[in-house]
């Protein structure tokens, strides 16, 4: 098998909803790639359709128009195969199940592992998430940041090749989503996952992305693709740096010109 | 006996205690309070009720003081329990067959959306015809055995638990519902794994009414046509003006009511005891 360039290969991809009151064009003519191994982040304005495109990827919503290739198989194929994790805005927890219970709930749906599955136990991944010894909680004993983390613990079960995030951390105090951003940056670099994370924090996406896709609102589009020329080993104090500062300006600058 | 060895560190400890202690029988004295404060309210009631009767010469035929009710449930138990079996098989299984068919038909509403939209207002038409109403209905279509009291016990039991059964399975979380997609999760592993477990807190609210509302059910059910059971007795006892004979059989019945609605309550706290309820 040949090495994959993309983890997603998005192509003049177009959503329309149609609601009752009338049809909005969620998203129009998008296109955009991941590399295999890469990290980009998705940031806008709400309304965009950042969620949208990430639901798209994962096969939550079929593109009225275009193409979508992810790991390269079809979006369906790739979430039948059990290629993607998701994490969602609310960590979507299942309350009556504690914190390792719920992080092996892949084990019990949907046919569960692939044979040749990475990353089985569920113990491990919330070791890798920091979260030894808090195996029996249930998630209304854990903090807001700890949910998040068993989240991204059931996400990674069974070793997926692209972790989709919609705005995991939107809802965390800014100490907490610190944190939890520089873990995600050491997570990916252990894990080798692609992954694709959506936000609208422009010092969150400048500080986990290798790239960054700015998409303007009304209907989502593209702006442009930038890649973030930061080094792969990023401490928080980075972001003090006049180097991220620039980064971070020019994001904002892209975002002001589409945001009246 | 406790012996200090380390001074310091038993006077830290005694400083602790001395304040915990204080707490602790704060504690205690609430507890007590509030266990004492009920007992006293229904003994003042009681006391209340027979100083009436007998300083106003209520006639027994009007209304009997507490002792002679005693007496009564005392003398006549044997007469009770008799017709207090078929009043609890009736509402026992009502209360089974009502919320077994509520929770099927609440299952086959969530995955066939044209079913609920079709029969959803048909069941509240008939829920709204009043309980008395349907009572007769039934008895003439089922006969004067037990049926038509399970019949309507049943009846009474569905439709709260439908509505809650039905709202407790759509209710999930939308994002655990597209996880499960992400999962490729099949729709019986979304029912059990996922739409079940968050609808037993709703199911169980509704089975509590339920408890209470089937022994009504079988009670209104004895009064239209029966010989036997709560409410028969009931009929018979004021066609008798035999007032003590009435309220010993509305104890007699509210008091099973109460222990069906405490055993409900019990079931609930076991099988909710490791989930956060949705409302703490």
């Amino acid at each position: 098998m040949a090495p994959l360039e993309h983890a997603v290969s998005c192509q003049n991809v177009t959503v329309r909803f149609v609601t009752e009151e009338r049809a909005v064009t969620a998203l129009e003519d998008v296109s955009f790639t991941v590399p295999a191994g890469g990290f980009l982040t998705l940031l806008g304005p709400s309304g965009c359709g950042k969620s949208t495109l990430l639901r798209v990827v994962a096969d939550l919503i079929t593109p009225s128009s275009g193409t979508v290739e992810v790991l390269g198989k079809t979006a369906e194929q790739a979430r039948l195969d059990r290629s993607l994790g998701f994490v969602f805005q609310d960590a979507a927890l299942l309350p009556w199940r504690t914190a390792l219970e719920n992080v092996a709930l892949p084990l019990e749906v949907g046919g569960g592992l692939k044979p040749d599955s990475r990353f089985t136990s569920p113990r491990d991944l919330l070791a890798l998430v920091g979260l030894s010894g808090w195996e029996q909680s249930y998630p209304h004993q854990l903090s807001g940041g700890m949910r998040q983390r068993v989240a991204i613990a059931r996400a990674l079960l069974g070793g997926p090749r692209l972790l989709l995030m919609d705005e995991p951390f939107g809802a965390l105090d800014e100490m907490t989503r610190d944190r939890l951003n520089e873990e995600l940056r050491r997570i990916w670099a252990e894990t080798g996952t692609s992954i694709l994370f959506v936000t609208h924090s422009v010092y969150e996406a400048a500080y986990l992305g290798e790239q960054v896709l700015v998409l303007s609102p009304n209907p989502g589009r593209v702006v442009q693709q930038v890649t973030v020329d930061l080094p792969r080993e990023r401490s928080l104090a980075l972001r003090d740096t006049p180097h991220f500062v620039e980064i971070a300006a020019a994001l904002r600058a892209m975002l002001g010109k589409v945001t009246p | 006996m406790s012996q200090s060895v380390n001074p310091s560190a038993s006077s830290a400890l005694s400083g602790l205690s001395a304040d915990e202690m204080a707490f602790a029988q704060a504690r205690q004295k609430a507890r007590l309070r509030r266990r004492i404060m009920p007992v006293l309210g229904v003994a003042s009631v009681l006391l209340l009720w027979a100083a009436l009767v007998y300083w106003l010469k209520v006639p027994p035929f009007i209304a009997p003081s507490p002792q002679m009710v005693a007496v009564t449930l005392w003398e006549k138990s044997g007469l009770l329990w008799t017709n207090l079996v078929p009043t609890m098989i009736e509402s026992v299984a009502g209360f089974l067959l009502g919320n077994l068919a509520a929770i099927v038909i609440a299952t086959v509403f969530v995955h066939k959306k044209t079913l609920e939209e079709a029969f959803f207002p048909v069941v509240v038409v008939i829920n709204t015809i009043p309980v008395v109403a349907k009572a007769p209905i039934l008895v003439l279509l089922l006969g004067n055995g037990m049926e038509p009291k399970i019949a309507i016990a049943a009846l009474i039991c569905f439709f709260p638990t439908l509505v809650n059964m039905v709202r407790g399975l759509e209710s999930v979380n939308p994002q655990a519902m597209e996880l499960m997609r992400v999962l490729s999760a099949s729709k019986r592993e979304v029912f059990f794994k996922l739409r079940l477990p968050h609808s037993l807190p709703y199911l169980f609210s509704a089975l509590k009414i339920a408890a209470s509302t089937a022994v009504i059910g079988a009670i209104v059910g004895e009064w239209i046509g029966s010989t036997l059971g709560i409410g028969a007795l009931i009929i018979q006892a004021t066609y008798a003006f035999d007032s003590a004979l009435l309220y010993a059989t509305v104890i007699v019945g509210s008091c099973f009511s109460m222990s069906f609605f405490l055993l409900i309550s019990l079931l609930e706290r076991l099988a909710l005891r490791q989930t956060a309820l949705p409302n703490s």
